[in-house]
């Protein structure tokens, strides 16, 4: 297996002409309003079926995290600190007694090094001509190997009616290569959730993210914009009032494929160390 | 809308939501708009975005709070106290928009001597009749003018409040102007003293004491509001039922108009009251209304005793000045919309045909009468009123009285199923072999089976087509109201009788198309719209005539078809055009989009600045304009007086940008129009935890109480047994949930998201009570006991009042029996007592204890 087999950024040499620039999502958390629109949304244009009606007691959020039935996930965190600290603070008079309300919608980060398509053996999760990576259902056989290859957790097998298929975010493949925008961020009442080419949407999320800073949010910062990450950059990345770690979303995330093309080499060394032992062997043994 | 109608001259919110991104400050008080308005809410971030102070006064930390820039946390119930705090503030510095007030506002009008304030007689204004229970407003008066069968209260018989609403329909000026002003604002009984005198008593420790709004925090608010006015900037309320589900409710809104025209921020851009409304269309329903004591366009109801014929109905109502001064027009022209040929001059234009009212027919009376058996039948349409309506188990038990039910919905809802499937049958208090109400169940189509119009919040026409055929049985109201009209009117066909005239002579010729036979809702919208003598589309309101030439089905949406054209269905984007959109949809009135727009300029018809010039007068041109439609008469210049003897429009000055009104002024003051009294004043909730500090008047002496088994109220501080209720509940709504629940708890999507009805308590709450979080808890009431799911957050931190902690416990009342998420209906819990003006439940604020554990079940022994 060559390196840039297994190196996504191969993409877009593979789709030739068909190739476009690279879309994805930048998701504001600072001004989401925690509506659940984009769940809402998504589920009606992608008919993601209904995965029961289970109260959890953690806040507002009764969906609890992303998987084969819930494609985008809006958390909702409770803090005892105050929304916005600093001088600006202090000039809108500190505000909110102290205590926050965070909220954030999640979705399938659509990595630059997708573990999830590494590790699939039927070539049912691709990559598209827009950058995304989509799972294809027809081609799923629910072997399971992307749910542990994939370092947020977001995939996951359907288990209704005995499905056992990986089902996740396609970034609306059927809207998107049709030039729409995906059903979240179209419903999405205050832009937190954007649409875009990535480049572009990278440039915005630094111009917001300065903005933000201004703004008195002092804990604020992008997660996922950086293509130097463990994953390549994300091709739906955030901007975040607090540690990624509040939101439940892992700090330095890493493909689990990472280190696979060293491993193969470490081994492919070990396999010729060890074939050139026994060959020495042999032949010293002649001798 | 009498708070907003009574202020400014129409009962509709003064601004559009796209008007909030050019505010400088945005107040979001009794209203959690992130979540109930969360399309809206945008123009809120816009505004935040560009730099704007967004306040949230709210008892709960909401989804809108959490977004704001600042959250005050307020007692549930004590908005007047806050406000007034503000109206004291501003007139205390000496911060008020000076030039707009004395120009615009009816400040400088002196009053009745014989007006008696709250604070001379310890809560009560004068000509309170106690034996009534209602007011006399003879005092309330312009000081020389004529009264003239007190406005708002004219129709009045027996009951109160039948027919509040409009300044408009107020006092009876003649020219248009009040006899005695004083424009220095110096003279002791002018408006703007009477102002000074009743809120000097508010004041920044009063709020703390009464809302437990820390004293800093109110200055901080009051100030940003003042900072945020004046010529060069504007600042915006938004509220909804958050203000209006109160025994005080209009007051609410009326200090907020009071606040607004003090600081000039009313008819000017990021200026405005903006009344939000829980529906795609409740703003529609009550301008082409399901109320009973209103016609089409605020035309009042006549009333069985004082309007025996056209004349004297328009004697009453019409006002000498204003455009309410064309009463006659709007009148004659509704009856020939309904009457058509039939309708002459000779006969009253069928004036008689109308049917009158005797008294109170509001929703919540009619519930009680049903329970008395003096209600035989009842059409439910568009509500659930077996969960949405206060004391919601009484309501349930009401229809178990009737002879007949017809419920019309998209779900078999509550109010449907309540002789099955209801608390009471499962306690055994009703039983289902001795309910003798047949109940009729008509499924009804949705929005998208079918074409017609919604009036929004900002008074938007917005059509909607049909995507797809209703399927199986349901159709809708239009077909419903259309065909159940047209076989009544075949069965009666051959009547001699003279009661059946109204009926077989209505114009009910409506086109129909396709298998079912669904009526055109365009025709609809044409005859509403209104024709002219030559039988094509009108333009305009001012076109509409007295004698019988046009017809007209709602005056104030005459010109949502002019030209022939549907001018709701208009969607131009909004990238071609400019941001006022006016070729998106159709605003009522005339297509304006901000209100009393004329105010926006000098009263010389210059904009008061260029950072906020939105409608000016074109000297070289000679006309009015601007951004929007101006709210005026086009061609009247600024500096128009009119001449002795003008009449309607004709009689407002050119300085005068509240043409509805009869003196052209915003009224700090209201004279006539809302029942319980010409200035807001603070009063406690129906119960409360607290005493009023202010007065020994405890609660609106005017407010309406149905002391009855099944309705027992709980006594208020201080009085033996309020221990037992020690706690504030107040309701409300989740995104994720639609009202009374009937689109929203049957929708997977949806109830997944909120799959249980809940209950949010505080951290100290939850301790003092012992109840877990996650787990169950019974809220108690004399009505009710229901239970659901804790939710223990600082969201819901307590307010400190004169001390002592005040605990407030949340309830979401979205809940019922039926859908495929089911719980209790925090409803259940809530006593019937209304706002005398409107008739609307207090469930804002009212008094409960709560338990752990769950509420007992089964049948009761």
């Amino acid at each position: 297996m060559s390196e840039d087999a297994l190196r996504t950024e191969a993409w877009p040499q593979t789709y030739a002409e068909e190739a476009q620039p690279r879309m994805g999502f930048f998701t504001d958390t600072s001004v989401c309003i925690g509506c659940k629109a984009c769940e809402v949304a998504c589920k009606e244009w992608n008919q993601v079926p209904e995965d029961g009606l289970l109260f959890t007691a953690d806040s507002y959020d009764n969906t609890g995290s992303l998987g084969a039935n819930s494609w985008r996930h809006v958390a909702f965190i409770e803090q005892d600190r105050p929304l916005r600290v600093g001088a600006d603070a202090a000039a809108h008079g500190g505000g909110d007694d102290g205590f926050r309300w965070l909220m954030s919608s999640d979705v399938c980060k659509h990595c630059t090094h997708s573990a999830c398509l590494d590790v699939c053996p039927t070539g049912a999760i691709i990559r598209t001509e827009l950058g995304t990576v989509i799972v294809q259902e027809d081609v799923c056989n629910g072997c399971g190997y992307c749910v542990p290859a994939c370092p947020f957790g977001v995939l996951d097998r359907r288990e209704i009616e005995d499905d056992g298929r990986v089902f996740k975010c396609t970034l609306c493949y059927d809207r998107t290569r049709e030039g729409m925008t995906p059903a979240c961020a179209q419903a999405c009442p205050t832009e937190s959730i954007q649409y875009g080419p990535l480049d572009e949407l990278r440039v915005r999320a630094a111009g917001r993210l300065d903005r933000v800073v201004e703004d008195g949010f002092a804990g604020a910062r992008l997660y996922g914009h950086d293509p130097a990450d463990g994953v390549g950059g994300f091709g739906a990345f955030f901007l975040l009032l607090d540690e990624p770690a509040v939101y439940g979303l892992p700090p330095e995330p890493v493909a689990t494929t990472r280190d696979l093309p060293q491993m193969w080499r470490a081994a492919a060394l070990a396999a010729g160390a060890l074939a050139l032992t026994a060959a020495l062997s042999l032949f010293g043994g002649r001798r | 809308m009498p708070g907003l109608g009574t202020s400014f001259g129409r009962g509709g919110a003064t601004t559009f939501q796209q008007d909030l991104q050019n505010s400088d400050c945005i107040v979001i008080m009794g209203s959690n708009m992130a979540e109930c308005h969360p399309v809206g809410f945008q123009w809120v971030m816009e505004a935040r975005a560009r730099g704007a102070r967004i306040i949230h006064v709210d008892p709960r930390f909401t989804r809108t709070s959490a977004v704001a820039t600042d959250h005050v946390r307020i007692r549930a119930g004590s908005d007047i106290a806050f406000l007034g705090g503000i109206v004291n503030y501003i007139l205390e510095h000496r911060r008020e928009f000076r030039d707009y007030v004395v120009a615009y506002t009816n400040a400088p009008v002196i009053v009745d001597e014989g007006f008696k304030d709250t604070e001379d007689l310890d809560g009560f204004f004068s000509g309170w009749n106690a034996e009534k229970g209602t007011y006399d407003n003879t005092t309330w008066q312009y000081a020389g003018m004529e009264v003239h069968g007190a406005a708002g209260q004219r129709e009045m018989g027996a009951t109160q409040g039948e027919q509040s609403g409009h300044g408009g329909h107020g006092a009876a000026l003649k020219h248009g102007e009040p006899p005695e002003t004083d424009p220095t604002l110096e003279h002791p009984r002018c408006v703007f003293q009477l102002l000074r005198r009743h809120y000097a008593r508010y004041t920044p420790e009063l709020v703390e004491d009464v809302c437990g709004v820390p004293r800093e925090r109110f200055v901080e608010v009051a100030e940003a509001l003042c900072r945020n006015s004046g010529r060069e900037r504007t600042s915006a309320f938004a509220y909804a039922v958050g203000w209006t589900q109160h025994t005080v409710g209009v007051q609410y809104i009326r200090t907020a108009a009071i606040i607004q025209l003090l600081l000039g921020n009313i008819g000017r851009p990021g200026g405005g009251i903006l009344a939000l409304r829980g529906h795609a269309s409740i703003q529609g329903s009550t301008d082409i209304p399901t109320l009973y004591n209103i016609l089409p366009g605020y035309i009042p109801m006549p009333h069985a005793q004082a309007h025996d014929n056209l004349q004297r109905f328009l004697e009453l109502n019409t006002s000498p000045s204003g455009f309410w001064g064309n009463m006659a027009a709007y009148t004659v022209s509704l009856l020939k919309a309904w009457w058509g040929p039939h309708a002459t001059a000779e006969n009253d234009f069928c004036f008689d045909y109308l049917p009158r009212i005797t008294g109170d027919h509001s929703a919540y009376q009619t519930a009680l009468d049903m329970l008395d058996h003096r209600v035989k039948g009842q059409i439910v349409v568009g509500q659930n009123p077996a969960v949405g309506s206060a004391n919601s188990g009484l309501h349930r038990k009401a229809l178990a009285e009737l002879e007949w039910l017809v419920v019309r919905d998209l779900v078999e809802v509550e109010t449907a199923a309540f002789w099955y499937d209801s608390p009471e049958v499962e306690r055994g208090e009703l039983r289902t072999q001795d309910i003798g109400t047949e109940v009729f169940f008509l499924p009804a189509a949705a929005h998208t089976e079918k074409d017609g119009s919604f009036t929004n919040t900002q008074r938007l026409l917005q059509w909607h087509h049909k995507a797809v055929e209703p399927l199986g049985d349901c159709r809708s109201e239009l077909w419903f109201y259309y065909h159940l009209g047209r076989i009544i009117r075949e069965k009666v066909a051959a009547s001699e009788d003279e009661r059946d005239r109204p009926l077989l002579e209505l114009q009910w010729h409506y086109p129909t198309e396709g298998e079912i036979g669904e009526p055109s809702a365009e025709a609809v919208l044409r005859e509403i719209n209104g024709t002219g003598p030559d039988g094509a589309a009108l333009s305009a309101y001012t076109e509409l005539a007295d004698d019988g030439s046009t017809a007209c089905g709602c005056w104030i949406y005459c010109g949502c078809f002019a030209d022939e054209v549907n001018r709701p269905a208009r969607r131009t984007p909004g990238s071609e055009q400019t941001w006022v959109a006016p070729e998106w949809g159709w605003a009522w009135p005339a297509n304006r989009r901000i209100l009393y727009n004329r105010a926006s300029a000098d009263p010389d018809g210059r904009p008061w600045s260029e950072r906020k010039r939105y409608v000016w007068w074109d000297e070289d041109e000679e006309r009015w304009t601007g951004e929007d439609v101006p709210d005026f008469q086009p061609d009247k210049r600024p500096d128009y007086v009119p001449p002795a003897g003008a009449k309607a429009q004709d009689a407002i000055a050119g300085v005068h940008p509240f043409i509805m009104q009869p003196d052209g002024r915003g009224w700090l003051f209201v004279p006539s129009g809302v029942v319980d009294g010409p200035l807001p004043t603070h009063y406690e909730p129906h119960e409360s935890p607290s005493a009023n500090p202010l007065y020994g008047q405890q609660s609106n002496p005017a407010r309406q109480i149905f002391n009855r088994p099944g309705n027992r109220s709980h006594p208020s501080n201080g009085s033996p047994g309020a221990d037992r209720y020690p706690y504030v509940m107040t309701t409300y709504r989740l995104t994720e949930h639609h009202t009374a629940g009937g689109m929203s708890r049957f929708v997977p999507y949806l109830a997944e998201l909120q799959p249980a009805m809940f209950i949010e308590v505080s951290p100290e709450l939850a301790a003092e009570r012992g109840l877990e979080h996650g787990g169950w808890a019974t809220v108690s009431s004399e009505r009710a006991a229901i239970e659901g799911r804790v939710l223990v957050t600082e969201r819901m931190a307590p307010v400190r009042v004169e001390g002592r902690p005040v605990h407030q416990v949340g309830l979401p009342y979205h809940w019922g029996t039926r859908g495929l998420t089911r719980g209790a209906s925090a409803n259940d819990l809530f006593p019937i007592v209304l706002d005398p003006n409107v008739h609307i439940q207090e469930v804002k604020a009212a008094t409960c204890d709560i338990r752990p554990g769950r509420s007992p079940r089964g049948a009761r022994a």
